[in-house]
Parts: C-alpha cells; structure tokens; sequence
C-alpha cells in the first residue's frame, strides 16, 4: 500500500478499544453512540463492557443509517450476549437501569468484519484489514 | 415524549376508551429483516380487507424502501371490529452496501440510490417505532436463522416500549421452513406460523391481531 494509513492505527493493523462501563456512565445516550460510531468509521473495533439500553440501541441503528454512504461507509456489525437470567424487566428493575447492565457488546464496521459469530457464550469476530 | 404530547396521548387514550366505536386506529408498525414477507403480509391484508395494495414486493432486499400507510384497515372477528393502519416499514438492518444491489443487474447510479433510499426508510422505522407505533406485527422468513442481533434488539426495543406484539414465521409453504426455531427463538411471545403468499393460516393471524390490538 502506498503512503496512505488508516486513522485507526499506525500501518494496516485492527485497533480494538475496549470501554469501561464506567467510562460510559456519565455519557448521555448521544454521546455515547457518537463515540461508537466515531471509533467505528475509523476502522476500529468497539467492545463495551456494559452495552446499550434499547433505546440507545435503537438510535445508534437510526444514526448508523443516516451516515451509511458509498463511499466509505455501509454501516455497522453488532452483537451481544444476551441478558441472560438476570434481566430484570419489572418497573424498578428498569429504573435501576438493570436492562443494560452487563451486556457485553462488540461493533464494528461492517466492510471489515467478514463474520461475526455468536452463541450463548462466545462472539467470534475475523476481521479483515482495512 | 414532551409534557404537552404526552398529556395529548393520554388524554386521547383515555377518550379513545371511553368511545371505543369510533376511535382513532391503532397504529399497526409492521417490522422485520429484509426480504422477510413484510410487504406480502401487508398487501394480503390490506387486499383481505379493503381490496387494495400497500406497495411492491419483490425478491431484491430493500424493495420497500419508504413506510408506506394503509389507514383504516377494519378488521372483524368474533363479533368484534377492530381499526388499525397498517405500516409496512422497510427491513430493518445495521448495513447496506450498494455493490450488493449491483448483483441484481442494477446501474451504479440506481444502486446508489436505492441503498439511500433504504438508510433513509429504516432510519424513519427506527424513529417510528419509538414516537408513533402502538403496536408491532414482527415477521420473520422461517427459512432462515431467527437468532440475529438484529432481531434480538429489535425484539429488545419492542419489549421496552411494552408495545403489544406478534411474532410471525412466514413462509410456512416452504420445505426448509422451521417453525419450532423461531418459537424457541422469542419463547416469552407468541410465534405464529403462515404463508403470506400462499394465504395459509391468515385465519389465525386475524385472529390474533383482532385480539392483541383490538
Ligand atoms: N415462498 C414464499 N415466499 C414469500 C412469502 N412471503 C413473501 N415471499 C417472497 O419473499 C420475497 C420478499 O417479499 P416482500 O414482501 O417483498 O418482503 P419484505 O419483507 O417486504 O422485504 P423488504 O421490503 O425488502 O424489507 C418476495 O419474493 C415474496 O414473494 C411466503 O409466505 N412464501
Ligand atoms: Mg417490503
């Protein structure tokens, strides 16, 4: 490859950022999904340790479609473990914000990871370089 | 929600029981992955009932592409009338690539667009189905594997709305369809089996529909 790198990394390498819940607590929901997708459109893999309420889930789904373009976005890969047993869906389960608690979640872009696998208790990513 | 629209809706939900006959319709969001049988789904409904069409289907992912709206859609059962619009909504997804479309013998130029046209169409969905949807038909193809991320955090954002749904596995005409995979897939709802195209089983799916959103 001629001169060019990626701003994800030095070279052709895959930078993977994985983020504290902590680090993620004090975010508002737009901030946070601004922070994905910023990670994400440099070509880096994103691994929360706590996840996204469904409400954060679904506009980082809603964002995602807004900046997907041909030519250098098309979109994300996303999975996570499920809230096993321990999702609490009653009204001060919710409150408690229990719903993303726990949920470990991996993104990326999508042009890059060739298969992201998941069962119960193992996401596979193969990524490919840029 | 804001004070004063939320206050409208509760307002207007509280009136809407009180005059059950003539109530505004319930706002009926047809969600699920491309290429699922939304729009078939739609069109047979909207035919069985009113005698006319949503919108287009199509074998090519992303055939619909704006929310399109069938109101009034008065469904009867049992004695009992109940009025819906009907939504069919593009299929939802994290990522659309525009060389895909290419694949399906179409220009660059038409590609392009079309996936805008899709970003554009699900962005709205997504918008939707937090603001305006009072209730979710999720259809699945159950020919194909039910345990996507796409469908969990759909399913996910459906069940922290507490929105009514009804989970459909279409496609039941087809030999590698499986029905057990999509119940076992959602256990806490109701897995109902059809063939939107062929007609199979709309019986039931009327049924349903007239007892979770009447
Ligand atoms: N065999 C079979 N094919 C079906 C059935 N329902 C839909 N299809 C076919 O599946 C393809 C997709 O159907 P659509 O209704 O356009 O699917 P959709 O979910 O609206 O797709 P998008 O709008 O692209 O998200 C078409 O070729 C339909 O004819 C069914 O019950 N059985
Ligand atoms: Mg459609």
């Amino acid at each position: 490859m001629p001169e060019t790198t990626s701003e994800g990394g030095p070279g052709d390498g895959v930078q993977i950022d994985l983020i504290s819940g902590a680090r993620m607590s004090g975010k508002t929901s737009m901030e946070k999904i601004r922070m994905i997708l910023d990670g994400v459109r440099d070509g880096k893999i994103v691994v929360l340790e706590t996840g996204l309420t469904p409400d954060e889930e679904s506009k980082l789904i809603e964002v995602t479609m807004t900046e997907i373009n041909p030519d250098d976005f098309t979109g994300i890969e996303i999975e996570s473990f499920p809230q096993s047993e321990t999702n609490d869906t009653s009204l001060l389960g919710r409150l408690m914000g229990k719903q993303s608690s726990s949920k470990l979640t991996v993104i990326g872009p999508a042009n890059q990871i060739q298969s992201l696998h998941k069962d119960e208790t193992l996401i596979s990513a193969l990524v490919s370089r840029k | 929600m804001g004070l004063f629209a939320e206050l409208r809706s509760s307002i207007s939900r509280v009136s809407a029981s009180l005059f059950a006959d003539d109530s505004e319709p319930k706002r009926i969001g047809i969600y699920g992955p491309p290429n699922a049988g939304k729009t078939t789904l739609a069109n047979r409904i909207a035919r069985d009932w009113t005698g006319d069409a949503v919108g287009p289907e199509s074998h090519i992912p992303h055939e619909t592409r704006r929310a399109r709206r069938k109101e009034n859609v008065e469904i009867k059962r049992n004695g009992k009338t109940v009025n819906i619009d009907i939504v069919d909504t593009p299929g939802v997804t994290t990522k659309v690539d525009y060389s895909e479309f290419l694949e399906h013998d179409m220009e660059k130029d038409e590609a392009v667009r079309r996936s805008r046209e899709a970003t554009e169409g699900v962005a709205e969905a997504m918008h939707w189905l937090r603001e305006d949807v009072d209730g979710v038909i999720y259809v699945l193809d159950s020919t194909e594997d039910p345990f996507t991320q796409v469908n969990t955090m759909l399913i996910g954002i459906i069940e922290s709305r507490d929105l009514p749904v009804l989970i459909l596995a279409n496609k039941t005409d087809l030999g590698e369809s499986n029905i057990q995979r999509v119940s076992n897939a959602f256990p806490q709802h109701e897995t109902i089996p059809l063939s939107a195209l062929e007609g199979e089983n709309m019986d039931e799916v009327y049924e349903k529909i007239a007892e979770y959103f009447g």
